[in-house]
C-alpha cells in the first residue's frame, strides 16, 4: 500500500495538483450557493446527488478515481495512442449527429445515463495529444508551409463538426491551439495577418461596408502616394498594396456579410452585434418586415438581460464582498445559468473584488506553472501538450470571464474546473492530470 | 528547433500578463469604483417594506372601542402585466369606462412606472370588493388586492370629536422633520386624532426582504438583522359616554348647535355634540374626497366644531358669573336686593334694559326669573366700586375674576383648534370709544351676557363645573388615561385643580339655590327630570349676521344632581327663535337624566326625545344659502369660486392645514345638486330675504356697540 502510494506520488508537481484542488474546490463552494436556499439540508442532499452540488460532488469523485488512474499509466501510452484518440475524437463527434441529444438548441450531448457527454469537450484532449505527437515527429518540419497546414488541419478539423452541431462557442475554443502552434515556430506574420483580420472584423461590424470600402481605397492610394519612390524601384509593392486593398475589400463587402448571414446562427450574429452595441444588419429582410421594433427590442433587451445582471451581481460585491450565502443576486436567482456560464458572478458577490483577484491569481498562477513545466521539459510532445493545455486553459478563462464582466460577448464558454458540468470538469481534469503524468516522466525519452 | 523559439514563451506570458491585468483592472472599476451596480443590486434585490403599526384604538368611559382599525382593500395595478386581462369585466365591476380605464392606466405609468404597483382604484368599497374578489383570478397578476389598515368607527358618532386622518402634505411634512413621516401616510387631521397623534401613531418599522427574480418575496434579508420592529400606537381610554353622545347629536338633528357636558369632579368631558354633524366613518372608506367635498360646501359648516370654535355672547347664563364676582367682592350680599319697575334705569336715561317680571328680587330669585335689573346693579356696583381707583382698574379686575372662570382665554381642551371668546378689557374699550371716554354705562349689556362677550358653549359647560364644584375647575379634557403610560407628558395638565379664590361654600350655596328655582320654577322648568335635582339657567342671546338681526340662540346651562354634581353641562341651539327654556332646557334635561340614570324613562318622555329630534330649527338662511348654490352650480366656475370660499372659510376656521381639499375641488361633480341633507323647509317661514350663502359663527358682525343694548334676556 505504502509503496502504491510511492509509485503514483513520486515526482509529481505538486504546486499544480494543489491549484487544481484549490480551484475545484472553490468552484463546488460557489455552485453550492448559488444552489443553497434557506432551510436545506446540507448532509442529506449532498449524498442524494439531485442537487446541482451534489452532483458535481460525484463528479469530483469521478475525477479523483480517472487521475489516480492517469497517474498510474505508462506515460508511453499518451505518446503511442493519439493518433487512435483523435479518430475516435472525431467519431463520437459525428455520432452525437445520430445519437445526440438535444440541449438548448446545440445537438452536442450523447447521453450516457448517469450524464451527458460533450464529445466537443473531450475531443480538446485527443486533439491537444494528436498536434503534440504530430509536431514531435522526427520527420516534421515545422517551417514547412506544409506541415503548417497539416498540424492547422488537426487543430480546425472538430471546428466544422462543432459548427454542423450548432456548438460555435465551444468551435472558438479549437483557436488557442494556434498558440502551442505558435511556440513551435508558426510564423507570426500568420498571427498578425490573422490579428489584422480580426480588427478589420470589428470595423466591419461598427460601420457599414460602402464607407468602409471608401476609407479603405483613401488609404490605399495614400500608401500608394508615400511611397512613391519605393513603387518606382519596385513595382511588387504597388502590386501588394492593391492585392491587400482588393482582399480587405472583398472580406468587409463580402465575406463578413456572408459569415453573418449564413454561417452564424442568427442568435449568435445578433449577439455580437449586442456587443458592439448594435442590431444586426445582416438580418434577412422578411424577418425584418415581420417582426416589429417592438419585438427586436425585446429580443435585444433579453440578450442584455444575462450581461446586465452579471454585472450587477458582480458589481454589488464590492471590495470585500457580501459573504458566503449573504449574496441577495446570488440568492434571488437575478443572474442566468449562474451554475454554469456565469458561476464567476458568484465569486465576484460573494467575495468581492479581494475574492475575484485571489481567484485570478490562482487561475494565471496555475498557467505560468504550466509555461514553467513546458519549458523544463527534454520532449517537444510533452511541451506542446503543455502549451495546449495552457492555451485551453486561457482561451475558457479569457473568454469565460471577459463575458461576464461585459468585455466580451456571452459565448457558452465554461469557466474551467469551476462551471457545474461533469463533461467540463473531467475534461479539464483529464487535461491537467495527463501534463501532470508525463511531467512526472520528463527524464525519460518521450516522442 | 525549439532553441530557436525559446523568447516566444516570453511573448506567451506577456499575453498571460496583459489578460490578467484586463480583468483585474476592469473588477476593480466594476466593484469597488462604481457604486450604480450596489444600487441597482439593492433595488432589485432587497425590498424595504415599511411596517405600518396598528394605531391605538380609543375606548370611552365604559370601555367600548369608540375608534379602532379595520381593514378595506385597495385595487392596484402593475401596467407592464396587464396584457390579456379581461378589461371590460374590470371596468364593469368598477363601473366604470374605458376612457376612464386607459386614463388610470396612463397616470399609474406616469406617476409610478409601466413595472411597478400603483393604486388602480383607492379604498374600494364593500360591494366592489365582493364582486372583484369573485373575479380577481381573471385579473391576476396584472391586478391585485392590497390591504389597507384604516380607522372604523363602531358606532358612528363623534366625529367631530375624534376625528379623522388624512394624508400628510408637505406643509405637515416640513413642519413634522425627524418624526418617520414620509409622503403618503396618514395622520390625524382633526378632533383627537390629531391632537394624539403622537400617541395613536405608534412608531413605525423596516423590514427588509430579500426578492428573487420573479419578484417574489424569498426570506428576511440577515434573519432580520437590519429590521425595526414596528410599535403598536397607544390605547386611550376617554372620559367620553358614547351613548350620551350619540343622544346628543340625535336630539340637536335638524338644528345648529351644541351641547357640551362635563364631569365636574375630574374635567372629562361627557359629550360633545356640534350639529350637524357628519357620519365619520364618510371620511374613511372609498369616495372619502367626494364626501369632505360634499361636507365642506354645506353652509351649515358640519366640519366646524362648534363645540369649541364657535364663539357666543352667553346671554343670561353670564348672570350666575356676575353675582359670583358681586359677593366676593362685597359689593352685595345673598340678600341684596333689588326691584324692577320694568327696567334698568341705573344709566339715567337713554335706552332701558326690560325686565319681564316686575318686582322686588334678591340674589336666588333674581336668578330664577334671569332679572336684567338685578344683574346690571351688581356689575354697576361691582365697576363703580369706590375700593378702586378708576372703572379702568375695576374693570380690570372684573376681568381678572372672568380670566379665573376660564372665560377669555383657551382653556387648553384636548381637542384642536379651540377658541378664545372675548372678555373686555379697558384697552378694548378704549379703542373703540377713546382713552377714559366710557363707562359702566357703555357696556352695562355686558352684565347680562350681551354685547362685548363672546364665550364657546365648552367655557361654559367649565363655567358650570366651576359653579358646581364650588370654586375649582380641571380643563375638560377627552382622555382620562393612556395604555402604557403618558409618555410625552400630554395629561398632566388635566390632573391640576384651577380657580380657586375662595369664594365661602355659602356664596355658592345661594347660587346653587337661584339655579336649583330656575328649573323648579323658574325659566327652565323645561329641563325637569323627575327624582333629580338639577341646577340651571337659560339664556337667550340676542345675535345679528352681517347686521341683520337673526332668531335668537337658545341657551340652557346647568348641573346636577345639586349635592354631588356628576354631570355639567351646556346646550345651545343657534336661531331657534323663541327664548332659551324652549329648545335648550328639554334638551339638556334629557341628556342629564340619560347620564344619569343610563336610560330615559317612560313613554313620554321617550316621544319627547323623538318629536325633539323631529323638530326642524334649521334658521332660513341656511336654506337660502343652498338655494344661492343650487342656482349657481348651473355654472362650473362659479361653483368652483364658491367652493374655494368656503374652502377658505374651513381654513380660517379650523385653522388647520386642509390642503387636499384642492383635490377634493377637481374631482368636484357640480352637475350634480348637491346633497345637503337638508330637511324639507318648514313653512311658513319667509327665506326670500337673505341672500348670503353661509354663516361662520365666529365672523358674526354685532351691530354698533352702542345699540347693543337689548332687552329681551330671560
Amino acid at each position: 500500500m505504502f509503496q502504491k502510494r510511492e509509485v503514483v506520488l513520486k515526482g509529481k508537481d505538486w504546486v499544480m495538483i494543489w491549484l487544481y484542488a484549490a480551484i475545484v474546490c472553490i468552484g463546488l463552494v460557489c455552485i453550492f450557493s448559488v444552489e443553497y436556499k434557506a432551510n436545506d439540508d446540507f448532509f442529506r442532499s449532498l449524498f442524494e446527488f439531485k442537487k446541482n452540488y451534489s452532483k458535481q460532488f460525484l463528479f469530483l469523485g469521478i475525477c479523483v478515481v480517472l487521475a489516480t488512474f492517469i497517474l498510474l499509466t505508462d506515460s508511453k501510452f499518451f505518446t503511442a495512442t493519439p493518433n487512435l484518440l483523435y479518430i475516435i475524437g472525431i467519431l463520437l463527434m459525428m455520432a452525437t449527429f445520430v445519437l445526440g441529444k438535444n440541449v438548448n438548441g446545440s445537438k452536442s450531448w450523447i447521453p450516457l445515463g448517469f450524464m451527458n457527454l460533450q464529445p466537443v469537450e473531450t475531443c480538446k484532449i485527443f486533439t491537444a495529444l494528436a498536434l503534440a505527437k504530430y509536431l514531435a515527429r522526427n520527420d516534421t518540419d515545422f517551417t514547412k508551409t506544409r506541415s503548417q497546414l497539416i498540424a492547422a488541419g488537426i487543430c480546425f478539423l472538430p471546428i466544422v463538426f462543432s459548427i454542423l452541431q450548432n456548438e460555435t462557442g465551444l468551435a472558438l475554443v479549437y483557436f488557442s491551439f494556434l498558440l502551442p502552434m505558435y511556440r513551435e515556430g508558426f510564423p507570426p506574420g500568420y498571427l498578425v495577418a490573422g490579428a489584422s483580420l480580426g480588427v478589420l472584423l470589428v470595423i466591419t461590424l461598427l460601420f457599414p461596408p460602402t464607407s468602409l470600402i471608401i476609407a479603405l481605397s483613401v488609404i490605399a492610394l495614400l500608401c500608394a502616394f508615400f511611397m512613391k519612390r519605393k513603387i518606382k524601384r519596385n513595382k511588387g509593392i504597388l502590386l501588394i498594396i492593391v492585392g491587400l486593398w482588393l482582399m480587405a475589400s472583398l472580406f468587409v463587402g463580402v465575406a463578413v456579410p456572408f459569415l453573418f448571414k449564413h454561417v452564424f446562427q442568427k442568435y449568435q450574429a445578433d449577439r455580437i452585434f449586442s456587443m458592439v452595441g448594435r442590431d444586426n444588419p445582416f438580418e434577412d429582410e422578411s424577418t425584418v418586415k415581420v417582426t416589429s421594433a417592438d419585438v427586436k427590442k425585446a429580443k435585444k433587451e433579453k440578450e442584455n438581460y444575462n450581461v446586465k445582471q452579471s454585472k450587477i451581481a458582480i458589481g454589488s460585491g464590492g471590495l470585500l464582498g457580501k459573504g458566503f450565502l449573504k449574496g441577495t443576486q446570488t440568492q434571488g436567482d437575478f443572474v442566468p445559468e449562474q451554475h454554469t456560464d456565469f458561476i464567476f458572478t458568484s465569486v465576484g458577490e460573494n467575495f468581492g473584488f479581494v475574492g475575484c483577484t485571489i481567484l485570478m491569481l490562482l487561475y494565471f498562477g496555475m498557467l505560468f506553472r504550466i509555461v514553467y513545466i513546458a519549458e523544463r521539459q527534454r520532449s517537444t510532445f510533452t511541451r506542446v501538450y503543455a502549451y495546449s493545455v495552457a492555451a485551453i486553459i486561457f482561451f475558457h478563462i479569457a473568454i469565460n470571464i471577459c463575458m461576464t464582466i461585459g468585455l466580451a460577448p456571452v459565448i457558452g464558454i465554461t469557466l474551467p474546473l469551476m462551471s457545474y458540468g461533469g463533461s467540463s470538469l473531467i475534461t479539464f481534469t483529464i487535461l491537467i492530470f495527463i501534463l501532470i503524468k508525463l511531467d512526472s516522466d520528463r527524464q525519460m525519452i518521450l516522442r | 528547433m525549439s532553441v530557436f523559439n525559446q523568447s516566444r514563451k516570453n511573448v506567451i506570458r506577456l499575453i498571460f500578463i496583459a489578460l490578467f491585468l484586463i480583468i483585474v483592472i476592469r473588477l476593480f472599476t466594476l466593484q469597488v469604483i462604481t457604486t450604480k451596480y450596489k444600487i441597482l443590486a439593492d433595488d432589485q434585490g432587497i425590498f424595504r417594506k415599511v411596517v405600518y403599526p396598528d394605531r391605538g384604538i380609543v375606548f370611552d368611559r365604559k370601555h367600548r372601542a369608540i375608534l379602532q382599525n379595520t381593514t378595506i382593500y385597495d385595487l392596484m395595478v402593475v401596467p407592464s402585466k396587464i396584457k390579456g386581462t379581461d378589461t371590460t369585466t374590470l371596468c364593469n365591476i368598477l363601473e366604470i369606462d374605458t376612457a376612464e380605464f386607459r386614463k388610470r392606466i396612463l397616470t399609474a405609468i406616469i406617476k409610478n412606472k409601466a413595472y411597478r404597483p400603483s393604486i388602480f382604484e383607492a379604498l374600494l368599497s364593500q360591494e366592489k370588493m365582493a364582486k372583484l374578489n369573485e373575479n380577481m383570478f381573471k385579473f391576476a397578476p396584472g391586478y391585485f388586492l392590497q390591504e389597507r389598515p384604516v380607522r372604523d368607527y363602531p358606532f358612528d358618532a363623534g366625529g367631530n370629536i375624534l376625528g379623522y386622518l388624512s394624508e400628510v402634505d408637505t406643509n405637515f411634512l416640513k413642519n413634522h422633520p425627524d418624526e418617520g413621516y414620509q409622503s403618503g401616510d396618514y395622520a390625524g387631521k382633526t378632533g383627537i386624532e390629531r391632537t394624539y397623534e403622537k400617541v395613536l401613531m405608534g412608531q413605525r418599522g423596516i423590514e427588509f426582504y430579500k426578492r428573487d427574480n420573479k419578484n417574489r418575496l424569498t426570506d428576511r434579508l440577515e434573519h432580520g438583522m437590519y429590521d425595526t420592529a414596528a410599535i403598536a400606537g397607544q390605547n386611550m381610554f376617554t372620559s367620553l359616554d358614547i351613548e350620551l353622545q350619540a343622544l346628543g347629536e340625535k336630539l340637536m338633528e335638524n338644528k345648529l348647535g351644541s351641547i357640551v357636558a362635563v364631569d365636574p369632579k375630574t374635567g372629562g368631558i361627557l359629550c360633545m355634540v356640534s350639529s350637524p354633524t357628519f357620519h365619520p366613518k364618510l371620511l374613511t372608506g372609498a369616495d372619502r374626497k367626494k364626501h369632505i367635498a360634499e361636507l365642506l360646501l354645506n353652509p351649515a359648516l358640519p366640519l366646524l366644531n362648534r363645540s369649541v370654535m364657535a364663539t357666543y355672547s352667553p346671554g343670561s347664563t353670564f348672570k350666575t358669573l356676575q353675582a359670583l364676582i358681586g359677593l366676593h367682592e362685597g359689593v352685595i350680599n345673598t340678600e341684596f336686593r333689588v326691584s324692577c319697575g320694568g327696567a334698568f334705569y341705573g344709566c339715567g336715561s337713554g335706552k332701558p334694559m326690560k325686565c319681564l317680571d316686575k318686582g322686588t328680587f334678591n340674589l336666588r330669585s333674581a336668578i330664577t326669573v334671569s332679572d336684567n335689573t338685578y344683574f346690571a346693579t351688581v356689575m354697576q356696583k361691582v365697576i363703580e366700586n369706590k375700593a378702586y381707583p378708576s372703572q379702568d382698574s375695576s374693570l380690570a379686575k372684573w376681568d381678572q375674576y372672568m380670566y379665573n372662570f376660564g372665560l377669555g382665554h383657551k382653556l387648553g381642551v384636548d381637542v384642536p383648534s379651540e377658541k378664545k371668546g372675548n372678555i373686555p378689557t379697558p384697552q378694548f374699550f378704549d379703542k373703540v370709544y377713546g382713552k377714559g371716554k366710557w363707562n359702566y354705562c357703555n357696556f352695562r349689556s355686558v352684565s347680562i351676557g350681551q354685547g362685548e362677550v363672546d364665550v364657546t358653549p365648552m367655557q361654559v359647560a367649565n363655567e358650570m363645573a366651576y359653579i358646581a364644584n364650588k370654586g375649582w375647575y380641571i380643563i375638560p379634557h377627552l382622555v382620562d388615561s393612556i395604555e402604557g403610560g403618558d409618555k410625552f407628558g400630554l395629561l398632566t395638565k388635566y390632573k391640576d385643580k384651577h380657580g380657586n379664590i375662595d369664594i365661602p361654600d355659602s356664596v355658592f350655596e345661594a347660587v346653587h339655590d337661584g339655579m336649583e328655582g330656575v328649573v323648579d320654577h323658574g325659566t327652565g322648568v323645561g329641563a325637569k327630570v323627575p327624582g333629580i335635582v338639577i341646577c340651571g339657567k337659560t339664556g337667550t342671546v340676542e345675535n345679528y349676521f352681517r347686521g341683520e338681526k337673526q332668531p335668537n340662540h337658545s341657551f340652557f346651562c346647568g348641573f346636577a344632581p345639586r349635592d354631588n354634581p356628576k354631570i355639567a353641562i351646556m346646550c345651545v341651539v343657534e336661531n331657534s327663535g323663541k327664548f332659551g327654556g324652549t329648545f335648550a332646557a328639554p334638551i339638556t334635561g334629557l341628556m342629564i337624566e340619560k347620564y344619569l340614570n343610563d336610560s330615559i324613562a317612560g313613554k313620554e318622555r321617550k316621544d319627547r326625545v323623538e318629536k325633539l329630534s323631529q323638530m326642524n330649527l334649521i334658521p332660513p338662511r341656511i336654506y337660502a344659502a343652498v338655494r344661492t348654490q343650487d342656482s349657481l352650480m348651473h355654472r362650473k366656475d362659479s361653483a368652483y369660486l364658491m367652493a374655494k370660499g368656503y374652502i377658505k372659510l374651513m381654513k380660517d376656521t379650523l385653522g388647520i392645514e386642509e390642503e387636499d381639499a384642492k383635490d377634493d375641488l377637481e374631482k368636484l361633480d357640480t352637475s350634480k345638486r348637491l346633497n345637503n341633507n337638508l330637511p324639507p323647509m318648514p313653512a311658513g317661514n319667509d327665506t326670500g330675504f337673505i341672500k348670503q350663502d353661509a354663516i361662520n359663527p365666529a365672523d358674526r358682525k354685532k351691530p354698533s356697540v352702542k345699540d347693543s343694548v337689548n332687552n329681551d334676556n330671560k
